[in-house]
């Protein structure tokens, strides 16, 4: 696939941007954590850049996604402020989601965005509803819903593909396979080594990629999305990535450092500089432009972030009902 | 007026919905041909298309789940799940998802979303098909909890269910499909939180739902020699019309409230906790909640008799509080 000089930069100042963000979520939960202040758990994305990126950039400001507990990565891949998401990590009244969902659940249905979800596969059975709403309204919106290899183990993986491909909906199911499920490997999870296997088991197209590589996740992306826009049903794919943090920020890394090293040797982020400086589709110059410019996005974030209110706490129960006559307690 | 039965009016209030607006669609098992176990959907496939009555393979999770994601993004969803002890299997999708969605994301989603079941026992079906377990969906803010007694209630109730924009939990019972009762013509909207007085009376209150108002209302008219008894039927427990009990708890001083649903736990407990709060002065005696056994539902006709409760013992509970 012959990709566009400029969406060769949007992919990378996009995985930029989320390297940043994700390094700067983690100071401010440590700082906040010195002083005796909980951000939540806090999952970083660092190390599957390529993922939400290659993922987002073939999809429409319409079509919709569903995130993970892991879920900035994607949020911001779809195009979300950074600071409105700085704001609703510090729980903040500016926040994404007005200080209510916190770092798992960010959402902005303007940009197609329906939320990070704290229960693992928790978003695998809402992606039918929004893609066979797309299929009913008679739009050619597509659905992601990203989802990792734990959440291949719940049951709701099958009853989703299943009903996906039964009833052809416009849904891409991109799971972000990075090799453990909390501190659990793969090898303890599954029985075959590739879950994108598993689309043959459902009479739907499935793919393998390599997630450390942008490219070949847009690519795959691409054709993923031009499956299910042309109403021809779901499609699996599966991108071999790695987190490199622990889970959550509450957990304990205890992972082989040799095998950390070599999937950072892999960066996707990295590489994907160096084929383009080489390419000569970004000159050094412009490659520190974009550092930089990343940093000044974050600091900003951040700034925005805490000089915003907290919300009211006479509003803690807001929001819970839509307005409808007859009262709702 | 027409007599219609609790079946019909479903359908009715169903059909007349989907002719209203067409983003309302019913999703579920065996809703095409058979029309639900209970026939309530049956002849809207033919009616209205199968675009719109979407039978589904014995997948509750992947079902509910495509539901509320489909509320989220503009249909308005009526899902069938075919007893409410299958809700087990969807519970992430009730209690995680529907239920939160729109909280959490700061009041940016709105999710129009009705899950219709079956609830009570009365039918020999044992203990996982039996259950009343309204009070697991009343806990969880967010949900919507409704439990219509009669055809005209069930059909008022369900119009105003799709129409709400936030997810219901809309239990029917087993035992009232086939019962008939006057339901007018004409466009028949009720507001969820109204509840209905169905016999006035000046020496006790009850409150019961569902089923256990034809039981409480027998009862109540057992005892009319001894004692004049306020039949309520809050219709919604969420919303709950704590404002038209309190009234007659106020003339009444005593309260029962009736329950299918095992005791511990209940809503009936809740009843009695606002009661307790809001009313404390006016009550001349204990409150008390007259429910179904702790114990899951026996199979055996007299075992599972035993367990719930019937006209006798709530007319013998009402004697006992009158007196008291």
């Amino acid at each position: 696939m012959k990709v566009p000089r400029r969406t060769l930069r949007e992919l990378l100042r996009r995985m930029t941007l989320i390297r940043a963000f994700e390094c700067r979520a983690r100071e401010l939960f440590e700082q906040n954590r010195l002083q005796g202040r909980f951000l939540g758990a806090l999952h970083s994305y660092e190390g599957e850049e390529a993922v939400a990126v290659g993922v987002c950039q073939a999809l429409r400001k319409d079509d919709y996604v569903f995130s993970t507990h892991r879920g900035h990565g994607h949020t911001l891949a779809k195009g979300a402020a950074p600071r409105a998401m700085m704001a609703e990590l510090l729980g903040k009244a500016t926040g994404m989601s007005r200080g209510r969902g916190g770092s798992m659940h960010m959402f902005d249905p303007r940009l197609g965005l329906l939320g990070g979800n704290g229960i693992v596969g928790g978003g695998l059975s809402l992606a039918l509803g929004s893609a066979f709403s797309a299929q009913y309204r008679g739009t050619d919106q597509v659905t992601v819903c990203f989802f990792g290899d734990g959440a291949a183990c719940q049951g709701v993986f099958h009853e989703s593909l299943n009903l996906a491909a039964l009833w052809k909906l416009p849904v891409i199911y991109v799971c972000e396979n990075n090799q453990y499920a909390v501190t659990t490997p793969v090898s303890q999870t599954l029985a075959i080594s590739d879950i994108g296997e598993r689309s043959a088991g459902y009479g739907c197209p499935g793919t393998v990629v390599d997630g450390m590589d942008v490219l070949a996740v847009y690519d795959a992306a691409t054709a993923a999305v031009r499956h299910a826009r042309a109403g021809k049903g779901p499609v699996l794919l599966e991108c071999k990535t790695y987190r490199y943090c622990a889970h959550c920020m509450v957990i304990p890394d205890r992972r082989d450092t040799r095998e950390r090293e070599a999937w950072r040797e892999t960066d996707p982020i990295v590489r994907f500089e160096a084929d383009l400086l080489e390419q000569g589709a970004i000159t050094p110059d412009e490659l520190q432009r974009l550092q930089t410019e990343a940093q000044q996005t974050m600091e900003e974030a951040v700034a925005f972030a805490e000089a915003s209110p907290y919300p009211d706490p006479a509003t803690a129960a807001d929001d819970v009902w839509a307005e409808a006559p007859g009262g709702t307690a | 007026m027409r007599q219609i039965t609790y079946t019909k009016a479903i359908q009715e209030a169903l059909a007349e919905e989907m002719a209203r607006d067409e983003t309302v669609f019913l999703i579920g098992e065996d809703l095409t041909e058979l029309g639900g176990v209970s026939g309530a959907t049956k002849g809207l496939a033919s009616r209205f298309g199968t675009k719109r009555v979407r039978q589904t393979p014995l997948s509750e999770a992947a079902f509910v789940g495509l539901s509320v994601g489909a509320a989220a993004t503009g249909l308005r969803p009526v899902a069938e799940i075919m007893y409410v002890d299958f809700v087990t299997v969807c519970m992430d999708q009730i209690i995680n998802q529907a239920a939160k969605l729109r909280f959490m994301s700061g009041g940016q989603l709105t999710l129009p979303l009705v899950i219709r079941t079956q609830q009570g026992g009365g039918t020999c079906e044992a203990a996982q098909h039996s259950q009343s377990i309204e009070a697991w969906f009343a806990h969880t803010p967010g949900l919507k909890v409704a439990m219509p007694a009669t055809p005209a209630d069930v059909k008022g109730l369900l119009k105003f269910a799709i129409r709400d924009p936030n997810p219901v939990i809309f239990l029917e019972h087993k035992l009232l499909y086939g019962t008939k009762g006057p339901v007018p013509k004409e466009e028949l909207v009720i507001p969820f939180g109204q509840a209905r007085v169905c016999r006035k009376g000046t020496d006790a209150t009850a409150v019961a739902t569902s089923m256990m108002l034809h039981h409480t209302l027998a009862a109540a008219e057992q005892v009319a020699p001894e004692a004049s008894v306020e039949v309520i039927d809050p219709r919604t427990l969420v919303p709950f019309d704590m404002d038209r009990l309190a009234e007659s708890v106020r003339k009444t001083g005593k309260l029962l409230v009736v329950q299918e649903a095992c005791t511990r736990g209940g809503f009936g407990g809740e009843i009695v906790r606002r009661v307790v709060e809001e009313c404390f002065g006016a009550l001349k005696a204990p409150p008390r909640v007259l429910g179904g056994a702790d114990a899951p539902m026996p199979f055996s006709a007299p075992l599972e008799a035993a367990c719930l409760p019937n006209a006798a013992g709530i007319a013998e509970a009402i004697r006992a509080l009158v007196r008291g």
